[in-house]
């Protein structure tokens, strides 16, 4: 050190290889909004953000005797490595799960995966180059937004009404992609008690979809964790069901079974199925035979399908109580009424911005998942996701009350100020996975 | 000896908290007997009382943890603990409070004012915006007066996003705090140590791209970091002789940081008091302790041992 004037010299960034990342990694970043939701892991706070199952219902002593004797009695193939496919007798269950959803499929269809999540990414991986469209619903599912943006995809929103998604907007949306010079590679749908929208795509609607993507030339991804878990009515047919050369359709455990074991799978044409196999090989050689092996046993050996009955029961219950507490203590929002599913999709009274109310309500031990997560341009903050899946009634009807402190705070501050707040920073949201 | 590491709680930099606290209880085990990292919870005064506690170093960040309550509880409870005492922590942890006595001991900090929510919705928020920018000018920063990791923080260039700001900051407390913009060289003064025997560690200079935000803080990659700070050293010697003169001034204790801006006239300018420092991976005060050429286990010890010695 000198008294003159010091001689610049390098510095550090702290990462020796920033300047190696792909330009895609650049915005993985994690945000002011993912550090606040570090908080609502703590009993103290009333979580409305996650998508968690209600593992608790599940019958914990059996499954763990069902794990015990599965290491012991096959522990030497449950704990090797398997078939790229996915073990033949899942696969040939898997059947059984889709054939309530009206699929009819050979057990040579299904590729079973590290949940659907990986079917997402597979099937992104094998049909989008940099630039290629996705057209997906407005809003979407985040977990989705996040691979699509990992491969560089340009996502084009196309919204819902109470319906789903509606055909003439597809129609517009295609036909101007199209005018545009631009390549839409796949149509993304939750048809399903959406996430987070939570409406279903009507019967009616459902082959309108398919016969436009058909006529442009678009494939559909058909994403369906949820259909099994509506409250009142029969699932409805899948669109896979209605027209299999032209959807891949992916299925999950996770939200009807546990999303522990990490099993889901994708049923897709032979061609596009033989590329799936291929590109999941490269990518993990092969899914968890204990998994597999595991939820093979549970189908075999337990009451599925009660089981599925009862969770059904125990979140309708917990979507009325939702429902009931929005009402009575915000009822200057709007939301929906699911028939099924995880979520609530609440529009907060005009003014209000989620993303920037959300510390004031991890400061009121409330969280909830914000619009803007849903979107791929980060707008939709005038919306907030509300899961009713995992709290119990009585924990729900206290967030709801704690949520209705918050925008009565957040309205007199925007009131004051003629404004919403704009932080939050401009980072895209990455949510831990326990919000999915 | 048994170092309690106290990390996590409810505030909003839990996360923050929580990696801090994983890199000291890593780097103190084996330099120490036993060392453990638990959360701010019920159990916390069981623990502190039956659990064989020798010291405690609360690196919980943010309310509770820095406001003095967890060094109040500590002092109840009768065990020494690392770091700046519950009175002292109190003063530091308010932004108006703090500034107000740093000016009183003639420490240079940005002009400012103090502005609860309340005085908008009594006065009206246009009149006092103005107000705000007619006495500051512009761009001015809006901050929480209580809180950290730049949470709630904008620096605000134009008339129009003032109120979108303050709403911004209103969201994480009840009270913000604007202050003139003062360009400079943005210095991190690490401190090690309590009153005369207190030691500045090498300034560490950040130069961010755009903001020093909370994604800049803690995603590396937009700060560049130097250190030792590219000063001469009678800059150097300026800022050090300034934090040293608020550690010791503000009664702080065993360590701190203080941000600092040295400004076009060489005049260092008190931000941010931090008695609770980031201890990350890209935290400033762990890469001022490098450029001193110390070993971290070692700082870390010598903080541990000097806090159990006042048992």
């Amino acid at each position: 050190m000198s008294d003159g004037t010091p001689t610049p010299r390098e510095g550090t960034r702290l990462d020796p290889w920033y300047g190696s990342y792909a330009q895609r990694a650049h915005q993985m970043r994690a945000s002011e909004i993912r550090a606040l939701f570090a908080v609502a892991s703590r009993p103290e706070v009333v979580s409305l953000a996650g998508g968690m199952p209600f593992i608790g219902g599940l019958p914990l002593e059996e499954l763990g005797e069902m794990s015990r004797r599965l290491i012991v009695e096959q522990g030497e193939v449950a704990l090797q490595y398997g078939s790229g496919q996915g073990d033949p007798a899942l696969r040939e269950k898997i059947l059984d799960v889709m054939a309530l959803e009206g699929i009819s499929a050979h057990p040579d269809d299904v590729v079973v995966t590290t949940g659907s999540q990986q079917a997402l990414d597979l099937v992104t991986k094998i049909f989008i180059d940099p630039g290629d469209v996705i057209v997906a619903e407005a809003p979407s599912y985040v977990g989705a937004l996040g691979v699509f943006r990992a491969h560089e995809a340009e996502v084009v929103h196309v919204p819902m009404d109470a319906q789903g998604l509606i055909p003439e907007a597809l129609e517009a949306t295609l036909t101007r992609l199209a005018s545009a010079g631009k390549r839409v590679k796949f149509l993304y749908t939750v048809p399903n008690f959406h996430n987070p929208g939570g409406v279903t795509l009507s019967l009616e609607r459902r082959p309108r979809v398919l016969e436009i993507c058909q006529r442009h030339g678009v494939l559909v991804l058909e994403d369906n964790p949820y259909g099994l878990l509506g409250f009142d009515q029969e699932p409805l047919p899948a669109m896979r069901s209605m027209s299999p050369e032209g959807v891949i359709y992916l299925g999950s455990f996770s939200k009807t079974f546990a999303p522990g074991y990490r099993v889901g799978w994708a049923v897709a044409p032979h061609a596009v199925r033989e590329k799936l196999v291929l590109a999941s090989e490269a990518a993990i050689l092969s899914p968890s035979n204990a998994s597999q092996m595991a939820i093979a046993t549970y189908l075999d050996h337990f009451d599925w399908q009660g089981q599925i009955k009862k969770f059904r029961e125990q979140y309708r219950e917990r979507r009325d109580a939702m429902i009931s507490s929005l009402s009575e203590h915000i009822p200057e929002a709007s939301w929906n009424v699911p028939d099924g599913g995880f979520y609530v999709w609440v529009k907060l009274p005009d003014g209000l911005d989620a993303k920037s109310m959300l510390p004031r309500a991890i400061t009121a031990r409330v969280a909830y998942v914000s619009g803007s997560a849903f979107y791929i341009d980060g707008s939709g903050t005038d919306h907030l996701r509300l899961s009713y899946c995992f709290p119990t009634p009585d924990r729900i009807r206290e967030g709801v009350r704690r949520l209705a402190t918050v925008v009565d705070a957040e309205l007199e501050t925007v009131r004051i100020f003629g404004t919403a707040g704009g932080g939050g920073g401009d980072t895209v949201d990455f949510p831990s996975p326990d919000l999915f | 000896m048994h170092a309690l590491i106290l990390a996590g709680g409810l505030s909003h930099e839990r996360d923050v908290s929580i990696r801090s606290g994983r890199r000291v209880h890593d780097a103190l085990r084996g330099t120490v007997d036993k060392v453990s990292l638990v959360d701010v919870d019920t159990e916390l005064i069981p623990t502190l009382r039956h659990g064989d506690v020798d010291v405690v170093w609360p690196l919980v960040h943010g309310a509770t943890g820095e406001d003095g309550s967890l060094q109040a509880l500590l002092e109840l409870v009768g065990l020494p603990f690392v770091g700046t005492g519950s009175h002292s922590a109190r003063v530091a942890w308010n932004k108006a409070v703090s500034k107000a006595v740093m000016l009183r001991n003639g420490v240079a900090t940005p002009d400012y004012v103090t502005l609860p929510q309340s005085l908008f919705r009594e006065v009206g928020a246009e009149q006092v915006l103005d107000t705000v920018v007619a006495r500051f000018g512009l761009p001015v920063v809006v901050k929480p007066v209580r809180g950290g990791s730049a949470l709630g923080v904008s620096i605000v260039h134009d008339r129009e996003d003032l109120a979108r700001a303050m709403v911004h900051c209103f969201a994480y407390g009840d009270t913000a705090l604007v202050e003139r913009f003062v360009e400079g060289t943005e210095l991190a003064m690490s401190v090690i140590g309590t009153g005369e025997s207190a030691r500045v560690l090498p300034a560490v200079e950040t130069v961010t791209d755009g903001a020093y935000d909370y994604d800049a803080r803690y995603n590396p990659g937009r700060v560049e970091y130097f250190a030792p700070a590219r000063l001469s050293q009678a800059q150097a010697e300026a800022a050090a002789a300034t934090a040293l003169l608020v550690h010791r001034s503000m009664d702080l204790r065993d360590l701190s940081r203080i941000d600092l801006i040295l400004d076009s006239e060489g005049l260092p300018q008190v931000i941010d008091i931090n008695i609770a420092p980031g201890m990350t991976e890209t935290s400033l005060f762990p890469q001022a302790a490098e450029a001193a050429g110390l070993d971290l286990g070692a700082v870390y010890r010598e903080v541990v041992e000097t806090a159990a010695a006042r048992a």
